[in-house]
């Protein structure tokens, strides 16, 4: 799981089922990705153009600048950390040291890792079995019950937000991690949308043939239907996996102490105890925000492609 | 003659009977492959909501059976000032950031499609905000936007000018909860992006030949090709500006910033929050959150039925 891309490589060397050769995981859109008229063009070094790359450095420069300064505040000592300099003028660790003294990080990390994986596992597997059970079977209501899944996407969570509170209150989860994931057990309708789509581009003949082989409905989803829409499957896992890494809204509703906190959580915490109106030591606050950041954008660079085409089709099927 | 009809009869009963019971098998897997769908909407959608307008006629503290005041909380509603102070801070944002958000998408956008082949590399740049959790992105809110000593503020002062204090200045607080949350475009302009290296290229050069410039090739090719994905861009931003939370929240509210007033931050979703759980008033935030799905309802319906005029879709789309 931590390693999706690692995954989808190997995945494309195995034959995975001897079917036909039919589009593999391609979105219903047609191409796997956009198309690229911009690309075919042979680059010419015009004013223009010079132009143009000089807007996107500086452009470049305005977005990734604030976290440069955050990761180089973060090797200042207290007194430095707010001089602006790019390369800290004394050059410490102990901010890390400190922030790991001062707050249980190794745990508020593992908390929120397994959250993580449990939410991103559970909701791909839920949302595909759905997903499937739309795409694939013809049965009466099946337009109006899968109006039903998008209309739910209308629903603003503040609506629920109370009343799914109660739910866990009752069963006396609140304080524990489960609410924070269990609730993916249950698909989502937006992930149930999207690898709807991804089926749906499956050839149909496909699954005629394996069923004419003696497949059952089972066999047929894991032994084709799943193999096929891998891409799919982990554009789902990593986009549940940075939601909820990044979530504050749940851990503020259902996590009271600290030993339970996930990293979100547990920095809003050193903000109130370390910021404004406390200790001010940003130092430390700014620590354990590089600690939150690095592991998505470690996400992101193991899973970039499928990022950039599961945000691209999310688009062109809206 | 009349066995010929009668057996051609039967066995075309017979088809129909086989039918009837495939389609029968096919309703029944399809529902038991639905079914995690259905368990999950009927507890964590149908019932909350069932309960959440049951709630929002009560006055309801957790620990006291509900007690019901009829419409009570919604008369309240009108008598509470927050209310007003939230729904102006709400309406204020949505009216300001979607608008700037979309036009900074739209605009960045167009720039990677000219960008060529280093499009790939910049795109990676803007998109890395969007993997900032938006805990640490208030955290850097904080930073940036500092009175005395921010990055903000010393890039104003390098060209000459007096940086305002936006992070306790009332009136500079939304603007720089604005600016911030223009950090994040990522995803939009990888929508746009996708949309626009899918307009064909041949519009373009017949515009060309017939000698138009490059302001009517945007406003007269470029635009309406891509405005189905501008206003699903448009849409979603609405309905998330109506509901943001996290970086406000965590930029100004919590235990901490007891220094300064934050009212010019408290937005809609915040107050309801704190109503919730902070201060227990259930039966209150339902009322609230009932205004807030209606609100949001009628601005999507006004949106959608504008875009019929304006959403240009080609002929086969779906």
């Amino acid at each position: 799981m931590s390693t999706p891309s690692l995954d989808l490589d190997r995945v494309r060397d195995t034959p995975v089922v001897p079917v036909t050769g039919g589009p593999v995981g391609t979105p219903g859109a047609g191409s796997p990705g956009p198309a690229r008229n911009g690309d075919r063009r042979p680059t010419r070094w015009t004013a223009g153009r010079i132009a143009i790359v000089a807007a996107l450095v500086a452009l470049t420069v305005v977005f990734v600048y604030p976290f440069i300064w955050l990761v180089s505040a973060s090797f200042k000592p207290r007194g430095e950390v707010f001089d602006n300099k790019l390369i800290p003028e004394t050059f410490t660790f102990q901010n890390y040291l400190d922030v790991w003294a001062d707050a249980p990080m190794l745990l508020w990390l593992g908390n929120t890792l397994l959250v993580t994986v449990l939410a991103a596992v559970s909701v791909t597997l839920s949302s595909a079995l759905v997903a499937w059970g739309f795409a694939y079977f013809r049965f009466k209501g099946r337009d109006a019950l899968f109006g039903l899944v998008l209309a739910t996407m209308m629903l603003p969570g503040a609506v629920t937000m109370v009343p799914v509170f109660l739910i866990w209150n009752s069963l006396g989860m609140v304080n524990t991690l489960t609410p924070l994931w269990a609730g993916n057990l249950f698909g989502s309708a937006f992930y149930i949308f999207l690898l709807r789509q991804f089926f749906m581009g499956l050839p149909r003949e496909t699954f005629e043939a394996a069923k004419i082989d003696g497949a059952n409905n089972w066999t047929m989803f894991t032994r084709i239907a799943l193999p096929l829409t891998k891409p799919a499957m982990i554009v789902t896992l990593i986009f549940e996996f940075q939601a909820a890494w990044t979530d504050l809204m749940r851990p503020l509703i259902y996590l009271r102490d600290s030993d339970k906190f996930t990293i979100p959580r547990g920095l809003k915490a050193l903000l109130d105890q370390f910021g404004f109106g406390g200790e001010w030591h940003w130092e430390i606050v700014i620590t354990a925000s590089v600690i939150t950041t690095i592991p998505m954008i470690v996400l992101f660079f193991l899973g970039q492609r499928h990022f950039v085409q599961g945000i691209a089709t999310t688009g062109a099927k809206g | 003659m009349a066995t010929v009809v009668d057996s051609t009869g039967s066995e075309e009963r017979a088809r129909a009977v086989a039918r009837r019971r495939r389609g029968r098998r096919d309703t029944r897997a399809a529902l038991l492959f639905i079914s995690p769908w259905i368990v999950g909407f009927l507890v964590f959608t149908a019932w909350p909501v069932l309960n959440s307008a049951y709630l929002s006629l009560t006055d309801y503290d957790v620990i006291n059976d509900p007690n019901f005041v009829g419409l009570d909380n919604y008369r309240r509603l009108f008598e509470d000032e927050k209310i007003a102070l939230a729904l102006g801070n709400t309406f204020f944002y949505a009216a300001i950031q979607v608008p700037l958000y979309i036009v900074v998408s739209l605009g960045l956008a167009m720039l990677l499609n000219q960008a060529g082949r280093a499009a790939g590399f910049f795109r990676t740049a803007f998109y890395l905000p969007n993997m900032t959790p938006p805990v640490a992105v208030g955290v850097l809110l904080l930073l940036v936007f500092n009175g005395q000593n921010g990055l903000i503020n010393e890039v104003l002062g390098f060209f000459g000018i007096d940086g305002p204090n936006w992070t306790t200045d009332q009136s500079w607080i939304k603007p720089a909860i604005i600016l911030t949350s223009l950090w994040s475009v990522g995803s939009s302009v990888i929508i746009l992006l996708a949309a626009l290296r899918n307009v064909p290229q041949e519009l373009y050069d017949a515009a060309r030949v017939d000698g138009a410039n490059g302001w009517q090739r945007t406003v007269r090719i470029t635009i309406p090709m891509i405005s189905g994905a501008l206003f699903f861009v448009f849409i979603v931003n609405s309905i998330a500006a109506f509901q943001t939370f996290t970086e406000a929240y965590t930029a100004f509210f919590g235990s901490g910033n007891t220094t300064y007033s934050n009212d010019a931050a408290l937005f809609y979703v915040i107050y309801l929050f704190q109503q919730a759980f902070e201060f227990l008033n259930m039966g209150y935030a339902s009322a609230m959150a009932w205004v807030l799905f209606v609100i949001i309802l009628i601005i999507t319906l006004i949106q959608l039925k504008v875009s019929k005029r304006f959403v240009y879709l080609e002929g086969e789309q779906r």
